[in-house]
């Protein structure tokens, strides 16, 4: 009830969020740790072999959540630059800048992994295929953006340039997710989704799912915890980051 | 099963550890490189506070 009350915009201080952030980074740690040990245990011990894959099909459990979570992550960053523009709050802009490089990092592991399993069960690495083409799109809006927020000096006007580029290229997010759908892709559709369930045995969707939450908290951790230093580099100059104990130090 | 059959993967090994592998390395280096990056920062602000402190002095 009392959550109504709270202040949201108290939060969008660096100053407040540099220390709640230091202290949710560990437990994010913790989490993703634990997930992924036993999502990894259940990848390659308990989850069957595959009747028509072997043991190949196990790339899923790295490709699927690496997947997701690139097309997440670019989700929350359209997230956070509307919130910038809008309110233009500066947590924002910095917000978008600390998940990009995770955001790119997880586009180019679906891409790889996407080839080490194409390989074997297609027999090419890569196809222009409607999926990995628009998959290969948003690995360049990634690095697009990086680039675009890296070129320009001033911070404020690189997170608005940023944001702009971001919000632009929420478009491809639906055409990756029905590419599937719209054309005759050698990809194959979905085994998993919200309207109709899942197609999967329930041991591996487990196994995915429980990755992908692994994979999710580590965005988490690794996000706040370079949002952190970008705090500090662009609040360098403030009272409250020369007193820091990590500064004076 | 055996070790050997176990990273054998059925003759997908290439593939599959080739997957795994990748992210794994890929995960271990970005915190890697957050805490090196951190720890430039750092250097650089105390460095920064300690010149502002001097010149009140």
């Amino acid at each position: 009830m009392s959550s109504r009350f709270i202040n949201w915009f108290k939060f969008s201080s660096p100053a407040t969020f540099y220390p709640l952030a230091g202290r949710m980074v560990p437990v994010f740690s913790l989490i993703a740790a634990a997930l992924i040990a036993v999502g990894l245990y259940m990848s390659f011990f308990v989850a069957p072999t595959d009747y028509k894959q072997g043991e190949g099909y196990r790339i899923i459990f790295v490709h699927v959540p690496a997947a997701w979570m690139s097309m997440f992550i670019y989700l929350v960053m359209a997230f956070w630059a509307a919130l910038g523009l809008v309110f233009n709050t500066r947590l924002s802009g910095m917000m978008t800048r600390a998940l990009a490089p995770t955001g790119a990092i997880f586009a180019f592991l679906a891409l790889w992994t996407g080839a080490f399993w194409g390989k074997p069960m297609w027999g090419t690495w890569w196809v222009w295929d409607a999926r990995l083409t628009s998959e290969l799109i948003l690995l360049f809006l990634y690095l697009g953006y990086l680039a675009l927020q890296g070129a320009i000096d001033d911070n404020r006007r690189a997170d608005r340039a940023g944001a702009l580029l971001v919000l632009v290229g929420v478009v491809n997010i639906p055409i990756i997710h029905y590419s599937v759908k719209w054309w005759n892709t050698l990809h194959q559709g979905a085994s998993v989704s919200i309207s109709s369930g899942s197609s999967m045995s329930a041991i591996m969707l487990w196994t995915m799912l429980i990755m992908a939450l692994g994979f999710w908290a580590y965005t988490i951790a690794v996000a706040l915890s370079r949002v952190r230093s970008i705090i500090l580099e662009r609040e360098a100059d403030t009272t409250w980051v020369q007193e820091l104990a990590e500064v004076r130090s | 099963m055996s070790v050997a059959e176990f990273f054998n993967m059925g003759g997908y090994a290439l593939y599959v550890w080739g997957s795994f592998g990748a992210t794994a390395l890929l995960m271990v280096i970005e915190p890697i490189m957050l805490r090196s990056y951190r720890h430039n920062v750092l250097r650089r602000i105390s460095r920064l506070a300690r010149i502002k402190a001097e010149e009140r002095v």
